[in-house]
C-alpha cells in the first residue's frame, strides 16, 4: 500500500502505523485531517503533528528509466586487475558513467554489506570497488551518492568491518542505515507472482539512479547470490520471501525496479559455505568483474563464471521466463576484456 | 579544613559515578568500549561481593574497599557511589527547586523493616539463591530503571530528533531499531521508579534507610565508624537548620543527637549550619553550589512513557504466511550468555542489573519472566526472537560486574556451546511448501546448520558438535507461529568443535577465456 493522500484519507490509522507514528496522535489526526490546510497555515509546521503529516505526503513512485539506446554492449566481462582498475576499463565500454548519471542527479549504490566480516572474507562487496563507483558518479556530476544495505548482522558492525563505510565516506558518499523500519515504504509489485507487495527503502524510491553492486558468492539456499539476490537488501521483511518460495519472490521483486547498472564483484569469490562463510579458506581469488545494464544477464554471466549453469539457479531461470532480462548470453553483445 | 568543601567533593564524586554508570547503560551509539567504564562498577557493593564469592579474585575486591571506607568515614558509598542514591538526590533536588526551602524532619528508624529485609536477603544468599538481591540490590535496581525506562526514552528521543533533522537534510544521528522492553521488566521498573520517586519526594533518603539492604548493612558498620558527624553542644544554637537539610532524617536537633547508622555522609548539614555547630572542623561556608542542569527531565519523562507503550505495540504486527507451522517449539531450557558456565552459577550470581541487556548490541539478552523460574525472575536470558548472539562479540562478559558472566577472550567465546540447534522437520518451509528457504544456514556463523541437496531442493542439516547455540538460525527462521529450528539451552556450557573448513582447491588461470 502506498501512503499517499487518498489512502491516508481512507485509512489514516493504517498509514500512520506503517510509518511508525505514535498511536496517540492518530485519533487526533482523524479529526483534524479535513482541516489540513488551515492546520498547516496556522504555522504549526514545527509541531509533532504536522511533521508527521508532511512525511506522509511525500508521494513516491518508482521511476522508470530507459537503458541508453546507443549502447554498443549489453554486458562487459573483465578479469585480471584490481577491482578499481577493472571498473575503470569496463565502464568505458559503456561510454563512461555519464551515460547513466546526469549532472545534479542523486545516485543510490547498493553493495552487499550483509555480514560482520572483514573484506578478505568476501562476504561483502569489495570496498575499493564501491569507492571507485562513487568517484565515477561524482565525476559524472552526481549531486548526492548514497550507500546502504539492510544488513543481516548488526548493521554498524557490518558497515565498519566490511570497510565499506570508510571507503564510501572518504569518496564523499552518504552512508545510510538500512536497518530502521522508518525508512521503508510499502509498494505494490504488479507483476509479482508470489510477492505482491514489499516495503522498500526510500532511497531506492527517491534516487534518480540505482546502481546494484553485488558480490558473487555461493549461497546455501539460493545456490548463488549475485545481483537479484542482492536486491533482498533493499526490502524490510525478508522472512516473507523465505516462507513464500524464495526463488519466485526474488524474481518477482526484480520486476518492481531493475537497477540501472549491475556491477558484479568477483574479485574474491566465496566458493563454499556462503553467504556468510566461515574462514578465508572459502575464498577463491578470481579477479573478475561483470557489468551489465541487464541484471538477469549479469547474474547469468556471473553464474557461468562461478561454474554453474544459470538455468539451474531458480531465480535466474524464473526471471528469464518472466522476461525481466536475458539469460541466454549468446543473444547479447558482450565485451570480454582480459587485462 | 573547610567542611562545606566535603559536600562539594561528595557532589562531584557522586555525579561522576552516576554519569559513568548511566553512560554505560545509555551508550546507544557504542561510542566508548564498555570495558573503559568497568572500573566504575568495581566499587558497586553487591556486584563486587557476589563476584568475589564466585571468583575470589583481586579484581572483585571493591566491596572490601567500601566496607573499609564505611568503617572510617561512614556511609560514603550511599552518598557518592550508589547510582540509585544519586538518582534519589536528583529527584529530590527537583522538588527543592520548586519550593525553595527544603524541609526534612527527624524520623524514627524503621528498624523492623530494614533489618528484616537484610536478614531475609542474607538468608536467601546462604540458601544459594539471590532472589532477594534481584529485587533489592540498589545498583541493580538503578540498572533496571535505566534499562527499561531511560534507555527506551533516549532511543525514542533520538529517533524523533533524527526524523526531524533528516527532513532538514541533517544526517547527524542515526535511527535505532529497538525491539522494545520486556513486559515484566518494564512493570517492575515502573513500580520501582514510582516507589523511589514518591519516597524521595516526601522523605529524601527514606528508601535507602528503610528498604535498601546495602544501606542497612553499611548502617550497622557505620554505627562504629571512626569519623562521625556529631553535634557540638557548645556552639550549637538549636536552630534546627541541619535537621531541615538532612535528607536521611537522622539529625534530632532538639536532643542534639545524630543517628549515624542512617547518616549517608552527604555532608549537607555542614553547609546548612550557621555556626560551627557540627563537629570536626570550625570553618564553614554559605556559598551556593552550582546546580547541575537537570531541569529537562520532566518533559523527557512524560514523552517517554507512552513511547514505551507504543514500542510494545509494534511487536504485535501481523505477518502473512501460507501454511502456519504446527509443531510447538517450546524449549526445556533457555540459554544463558556465553561465559556464564552453567545455569546454576549464573543464576546464583546475577542480580539482574540489566547492564548486559543494555550493552548487548543485538538485543538478544532480555530480562526473563519465568524462563529461569520464579526465583530468578528478571535474570537476563538469550531471547532469540529478539536477536542472536553476535559471533565476534563478548561485550556482556566484559561488563558483568557480579561475575555471573565471567570474562572470556573472543577465541574461547567462539567455541563456547551455550545450546544446540534442534531442527523440526515438519515446521520447515522446505518440507511444508516444497520451496527453497535456507535462512537458518545463511545466518549460521560456523555452518553447523548447512543445506544439503534433496530432491532438487536444499534442506537444513544440523551438525551438533560444532553448533555454539548462538541462535542465529532460530532468529532467522521465517516460519510462524512456531519456528522450525530452535536452540535448546545447555545447562552446563560445553566446548564446541572448531569448524573444519577445507581450502577451496581450484586453480584460476587469469589469461583463460571467459566461459561464455
Amino acid at each position: 500500500m502506498f501512503c499517499d493522500k487518498e489512502i491516508f484519507m481512507s485509512s489514516p490509522k493504517n498509514c500512520c502505523l506503517k510509518n511508525n507514528i505514535i498511536l496517540v496522535f492518530v485519533k487526533d489526526f482523524e479529526d483534524k485531517f479535513m482541516k489540513r490546510r488551515e492546520f498547516l497555515k496556522k504555522g504549526t509546521i514545527g509541531s509533532f503533528g504536522a511533521a508527521i503529516l508532511l512525511s506522509n505526503y511525500k508521494t513516491i513512485y518508482p521511476i522508470i528509466r530507459k537503458i541508453p539506446a546507443d549502447n554498443k554492449y549489453d554486458l562487459v566481462a573483465i578479469k585480471g586487475g584490481e577491482p578499481e582498475v577493472m571498473f575503470d576499463k569496463a565502464i568505458q565500454s559503456f561510454g563512461g558513467m555519464k551515460k547513466f548519471v546526469r549532472p545534479n542527479q542523486s545516485v543510490v549504490i547498493k553493495p552487499n554489506i550483509g555480514w560482520d566480516v572483514n573484506p578478505e572474507r568476501a562476504a561483502n562487496t569489495n570496498p575499493k570497488l564501491v569507492s571507485q563507483i562513487i568517484k565515477h558518479c561524482f565525476d559524472a556530476g552526481a549531486k548526492d551518492v548514497y550507500v546502504f544495505d539492510h544488513t543481516c548482522d548488526q548493521w554498524n558492525k557490518c558497515y565498519a568491518n566490511s570497510g565499506i563505510e570508510r571507503a564510501a565516506k572518504n569518496a564523499g558518499a552518504k552512508v545510510v542505515t538500512g536497518n530502521s523500519e522508518s525508512y521503508f515504504q510499502e509498494v505494490k509489485i504488479n507483476k509479482g507472482v508470489r510477492l505482491k507487495s514489499a516495503s522498500v527503502h526510500e532511497l531506492i524510491l527517491q534516487s534518480d539512479v540505482f546502481i546494484n553492486v553485488p558480490v558473487l558468492k555461493s549461497h546455501g539456499s539460493a545456490q548463488l547470490t549475485i545481483g537479484m539476490k542482492n536486491m533482498m537488501g533493499i526490502v524490510w521483511d525478508r522472512g516473507y520471501w523465505h516462507r513464500n518460495d524464495l526463488h519466485q519472490c526474488i524474481a518477482d521483486f526484480t520486476s518492481f525496479r531493475k537497477p540501472d547498472l549491475t556491477v558484479v564483484d568477483a574479485y574474491w569469490v566465496m566458493k563454499q559455505n556462503g553467504p556468510r562463510g566461515v574462514s578465508v579458506n572459502d575464498i577463491l581469488t578470481m579477479k573478475s568483474q561483470i557489468i551489465s545494464t541487464d541484471i538477469v544477464a549479469a547474474d547469468a554471466a556471473a553464474a557461468k563464471l562461478f561454474g554453474v549453469n544459470p538455468k539451474e539457479i531458480g531465480h535466474i531461470r524464473l526471471a528469464d521466463e518472466m522476461k525481466l532480462g536475458v539469460m541466454d548470453l549468446s543473444k547479447l553483445s558482450i565485451n570480454r576484456i582480459i587485462l | 579544613m573547610n567542611l562545606s568543601r566535603l559536600r562539594k567533593i561528595r557532589i562531584v564524586v557522586s555525579l561522576l559515578f552516576f554519569f559513568s554508570v548511566s553512560f554505560l547503560f545509555l551508550d546507544i551509539f557504542n561510542l566508548v568500549p564498555a570495558s573503559y567504564f568497568k572500573p566504575v562498577l568495581y566499587f558497586q557493593f553487591v556486584p563486587s561481593l557476589l563476584s568475589f564469592l564466585k571468583l575470589f579474585g583481586l579484581l572483585s575486591t571493591g566491596f572490601i574497599a567500601v566496607l573499609i571506607f564505611t568503617g572510617l568515614f561512614g556511609r560514603v558509598y550511599c552518598s557518592s557511589v550508589c547510582p540509585l542514591g544519586t538518582l534519589i538526590d536528583i529527584l529530590n533536588r527537583l522538588k527543592k527547586r520548586k519550593k525553595k526551602i527544603q524541609k526534612f524532619t527527624f524520623t524514627k528508624p524503621f528498624n523492623m523493616i530494614r533489618y528484616s529485609i537484610l536478614v531475609l536477603i542474607i538468608f536467601t544468599l546462604i540458601s544459594g539463591t539471590n532472589f532477594g538481591l534481584i529485587f533489592f540490590d540498589p545498583y541493580s535496581n538503578y540498572g533496571k530503571i535505566t534499562n527499561s525506562i531511560f534507555k527506551p526514552l533516549l532511543i525514542s528521543i533520538n529517533n524523533f530528533a533524527n526524523s526531524n533533522l533528516e527532513k532538514l537534510g541533517i544526517f547527524l544521528l542515526t535511527p535505532i531499531e529497538f525491539t522494545g522492553v520486556e513486559f515484566t521488566a518494564l512493570i517492575f521498573a515502573i513500580v520501582l521508579f514510582m516507589i523511589v520517586l514518591i519516597l524521595s519526594y516526601s522523605n529524601g533518603r527514606l528508601f535507602c534507610n528503610s528498604i535498601c539492604p546495602v544501606g542497612s548493612l553499611l548502617g550497622l558498620i557505620s554505627k562504629f565508624s571512626l569519623y562521625k558527624i556529631s553535634i557540638n553542644e557548645e556552639t550549637c544554637l538549636e536552630c534546627g537548620s541541619c535537621e531541615k537539610y538532612c535528607k536521611a532524617g537522622c539529625i534530632d536537633s532538639k536532643n542534639k543527637f545524630i543517628d549515624f547508622s542512617r547518616c549517608i555522609s552527604c555532608f549537607d548539614c555542614f553547609d546548612s549550619c550557621p555556626t560551627s555547630g557540627l563537629k570536626y572542623e570550625s570553618v564553614f561556608s554559605k556559598k551556593k553550589i552550582n546546580k547541575p542542569a537537570e531541569s529537562k527531565r520532566y518533559f523527557i519523562k512524560s514523552l517517554g512513557l507512552f513511547s514505551i507503550g507504543f514500542m510494545g505495540f509494534q511487536n504485535l504486527k501481523k505477518v502473512s504466511v501460507y501454511v502456519k507451522s504446527k509443531l510447538s517449539d517450546a524449549k526445556e531450557n533457555y540459554s544463558t550468555p556465553p561465559g556464564s558456565k552453567n545455569s546454576e552459577s549464573y543464576s546464583s550470581n546475577c542480580t539482574a542489573c540489566h547492564l548486559c541487556v543494555s550493552v548487548c548490541p543485538t538485543q538478544v539478552l532480555q530480562p526473563s519472566f519465568l524462563e529461569f523460574g520464579v526465583f530468578n525472575m528478571l535474570t537476563p536470558f538469550m531471547n532469540y526472537r529478539k536477536g542472536y548472539c553476535n559471533y565476534d562479540c563478548q561485550k556482556c562478559s566484559d561488563v558483568c560486574p557480579t561475575g555471573a558472566i565471567t570474562s572470556l577472550n573472543l577465541e574461547k567465546k567462539k567455541l563456547v556451546q551455550i545450546g544446540i540447534a534442534k531442527f523440526i522437520k515438519d515446521n520447515c518451509v522446505v518440507y511444508t511448501q516444497k520451496t527453497d528457504c535456507g535462512a537458518c544456514a545463511e545466518h549460521c556463523p560456523t555452518k553447523a546448520v548447512h543445506m544439503e541437496p534433496e530432491n532438487n531442493l536444499r534442506v537444513p542439516k544440523v551438525e551438533e558438535e560444532i553448533c555454539i547455540g548462538c541462535g542465529a538460525c532460530e532468529h532467522a527462521c521465517p516460519t510462524v507461529p512456531y519456528k522450525a529450528i530452535y536452540v535448546e539451552g545447555n545447562l552446563n556450557h560445553k566446548t564446541a568443535k572448531k569448524p573444519n573448513i577445507k581450502k577451496v582447491e581450484q586453480k584460476i588461470n587469469l589469461k583463460e577465456e571467459f566461459p561464455f
